[in-house]
């Protein structure tokens, strides 16, 4: 019992990691009809500049803060060279142009940093010794630090909510949304709104980076993975829904890390040993698109439609 | 015939045709003095650049050692990167056999790019040396009499690793790879030499985030040991977590999780970690001391296995060469001065099988931290002892 609580703790903070990833992107793909394949580069730029940071200032939590500012500013340089003109585009001319900046940025890094995964330093007073952590089964510890990160995830989501619901930004946001010509028509300077929630969007991400950092390898390509997962919480969850986005999120957390866990002792009932771990092994990694596709079958717009469709 | 390749092959053709006025020309004397052409392949970009980049470092320190020369008569290397593509991989080999008419191929990093480029290179009758991969195939029944190895048979890691669980008495073992081919030999591997119980077998998807779930696994089971094969970024993150779930005093045998390539970033978390290994940076030889100095001067971090089997390649090349007196046409002479096999290893004394891998030993290695702060591998205790590879008898060369 106490080893299915530690597996949903570890699905819980795997599913709030990818609702701040998956947060941004939502946003941009619900606020400006844009698809940005490359929101995962805000996610692993994010790490780096964290890990970076963090050995250099000798801390890690200035270097994540650090990392906030620095995610913010590539977010709206990107904004200004790249996204800014694919806003009138088609859905083909974004994927491929951003694609083309996935390429890009991998490399960069590649070639800034070397492809060998980064050192990240240990955030100090969570994790090693007694105050390390939580022993919730005998013999596992289970650290602090993914405890914090489960905090942030709950928290986020609530300031972000207050954001979009209960401030003029946020009405603007959700006015742009699906009444971009009115807005405008009102005196709203419509390209700075996007503008404003494409770096916003950014920065979540690369926040979720630099909080990965310490749990995560810090390597070329990092986004790459995250980001396909984000894409199947947003269709699952509903484009341009924050609250899909946060349900769909947990819900894709735990049916991973549960169906790792599970599967292969589920199928040992009906299978012989060796054969019940590999297809087990399997079939938990496709468990998160099955039921995707059952959820698309039922409720082709998600479970919180939004955004534009609204 | 796809846009690809046809445009490789006019390319190539185009080329041939422009230098062919000087190509074809050269006096025998000349030939002597032009430089001795090898093309080192390695993956050098995406996900397992991390290794290629050791051996290509291994290589060239290995060069810069022999004074630029191999065998008396200067060396030119021409880098090549497979980009992890078998496709890619062989069009730049052949664009290097054919346009730049290199005399050697070495490196490769990956097993399925050293599938890809073998019937290539040696059915031009040039020599290959892989300084790192070793399929079982290439060690059987494919092997071939341009075929060398500066490494060892891949089996060959995993098994050291079972025979050292078995001499350390571990009565349960939890084993823990990827789900892919190389994964499922390493299990294979280590059980041809481990008899006693697997608790459980975990196959992990290669693209795996987060091990919480495993890692709770492995707690619940509470076994002797565990057993597992998780190269590059995989590895850093099972190590670090591991360790932070405060498992560390379950001993932790790997191979090719923990080595100089992945230290940097596994540092602390990594200490007291076990792997098998053919050398460690603290073998204690006059060669290897030189090595690691003239490395770590030269590239600045700790050579690893991978940077030391190409070290050695280029010695291997470097006494064939001398042998034939510089004359790098006569195959058939070639061939029986890299059979012989005797050049200054860093490991010691080595010799070649029958299917040209080498005989050697394999050691028990632990991470450590040295005075200055860096991480190595240190030999512990040797656990096989002039070993040689299960495939060499299926192996029938002409």
């Amino acid at each position: 019992m106490s080893m299915l609580l530690v597996q949903a703790l570890n699905g819980l903070q795997f599913g709030v990691l990818l609702f701040l990833v998956a947060a941004g992107l939502s946003l941009v793909f619900g606020v400006m009809d844009l698809i940005n394949l490359a929101h995962g580069v805000q996610y692993m730029l994010g790490a780096y500049v964290a890990a970076t940071l963090g050995v250099w200032t000798g801390s890690f939590w200035l270097g994540a803060l650090l990392a906030l500012p620095v995610a913010l500013l590539v977010g709206l340089a990107l904004e200004w060279l790249v996204f800014r003109h694919l806003y009138r585009r088609d859905h083909l001319s974004q994927v491929l142009a951003t694609f083309g900046v996935i390429l890009t940025v991998d490399e960069a890094t590649r070639a800034l940093w070397g492809s060998a995964p980064q050192t990240v330093l240990e955030p100090s007073g969570l994790t090693g010794g007694p105050m390390g952590g939580v022993e919730i089964v005998a013999g596992l510890i289970y650290p602090t630090y993914r405890l914090v990160i489960i905090g942030v995830g709950i928290l986020v989501p609530l300031l972000l909510w207050f954001l979009v619901e209960r401030t003029r930004a946020g009405m603007l946001v959700r006015a742009g949304a699906t009444h971009p010509a009115m807005v405008s028509a009102l005196g709203v300077d419509i390209r700075r709104l996007f503008t404003i929630v494409f770096a916003f969007g950014a920065m979540l991400a690369g926040f979720a980076g630099a909080l990965a950092s310490p749990i995560f390898p810090v390597a070329p390509g990092m986004g790459d993975t995250v980001l396909i997962l984000c894409f199947v919480v947003i269709v699952i969850g509903g484009v341009g829904s924050i609250r899909g986005a946060f349900i769909a999120a947990l819900l894709v957390g735990l049916l991973d890390s549960v169906g790792r866990a599970m599967l292969p002792d589920l199928l040992r009932l009906v299978l012989d040993p060796s054969s019940a771990r590999q297809t087990g092994a399997a079939l938990a990694s496709m468990l998160v698109y099955i039921v995707m596709a059952a959820i698309l079958f039922f409720r082709p717009a998600g479970l919180f439609p939004g955004g534009r469709s609204a | 015939m796809n846009r690809r390749s046809f445009l490789t092959t006019t390319a190539s053709a185009a080329t041939v045709a422009a230098t062919g006025g000087f190509a074809f020309a050269p006096s025998i004397a000349r030939a002597q003095n032009q430089a001795v052409k090898v093309a080192f392949v390695g993956t050098l970009s995406g996900p397992g650049a991390a290794l290629g980049t050791h051996l290509r470092d291994g290589w060239l320190a290995g060069v810069t050692r022999l004074n630029n020369q191999l065998g008396g008569r200067a060396v030119e290397t021409l880098v090549i990167d497979d980009e992890l593509k078998p496709d890619v991989a062989v069009s730049k080999v052949r664009a290097a056999l054919e346009r730049d008419k290199v005399d050697f191929v070495v490196g490769v990093v990956f097993s399925n790019m050293l599938q890809a480029i073998v019937r290539p290179v040696t059915e031009s009758n040039t020599f290959l040396i892989t300084a790192n991969a070793g399929p079982s195939t290439l060690a059987g029944k494919g092997c071939s009499p341009f075929l060398f190895s500066s490494a060892y048979q891949n089996d060959q890691p995993h098994a050291t690793m079972g025979q050292a669980a078995q001499d350390l008495g571990y009565k349960r073992v939890f084993i823990l790879v990827p789900n892919y081919q190389a994964g499922k030999d390493a299990v294979a591997g280590f059980r041809s030499r481990y008899k006693g119980e697997v608790v459980d077998e975990i196959y992990v998807p290669l693209s795996q985030l987060d091990f919480s779930t495993e890692v709770t696994k492995i707690a619940a089971a509470k076994p002797d040991a565990i057993f597992t094969f998780m190269p590059g970024a995989l590895g850093v993150n099972l190590v670090r977590q591991y360790r932070q779930a405060g498992l560390a005093n379950i001993p932790f045998l790997s191979t090719f999780t923990v080595d100089e390539s992945t230290l940097p970033a596994q540092g602390e978390s990594a200490l007291d970690f076990y792997t098998a290994a053919t050398w460690a940076p603290n073998f204690d030889t006059p060669q290897s001391r030189r090595f690691v100095q003239e490395f770590e001067a030269a590239y600045g971090y700790v050579p690893s296995n991978f940077a030391a089997h190409a070290y050695d390649a280029a010695h291997m090349l470097d006494a064939a060469i001398r042998r034939t007196g510089g004359d790098v046409a006569n195959k058939a002479a070639l061939r029986t001065a890299l059979e012989a096999g005797d050049f200054p290893s860093v490991r010691g004394a080595l010799r070649l099988g029958p299917n040209h891998f080498p005989i050697q030993d394999f050691w028990l290695c632990k991470v450590a931290k040295r005075a200055d702060g860096k991480f190595q591998t240190e030999t512990v205790r040797k656990v096989l002892s002039a070993d040689a590879d299960g495939y060499a008898a299926s192996c029938k060369m002409g």
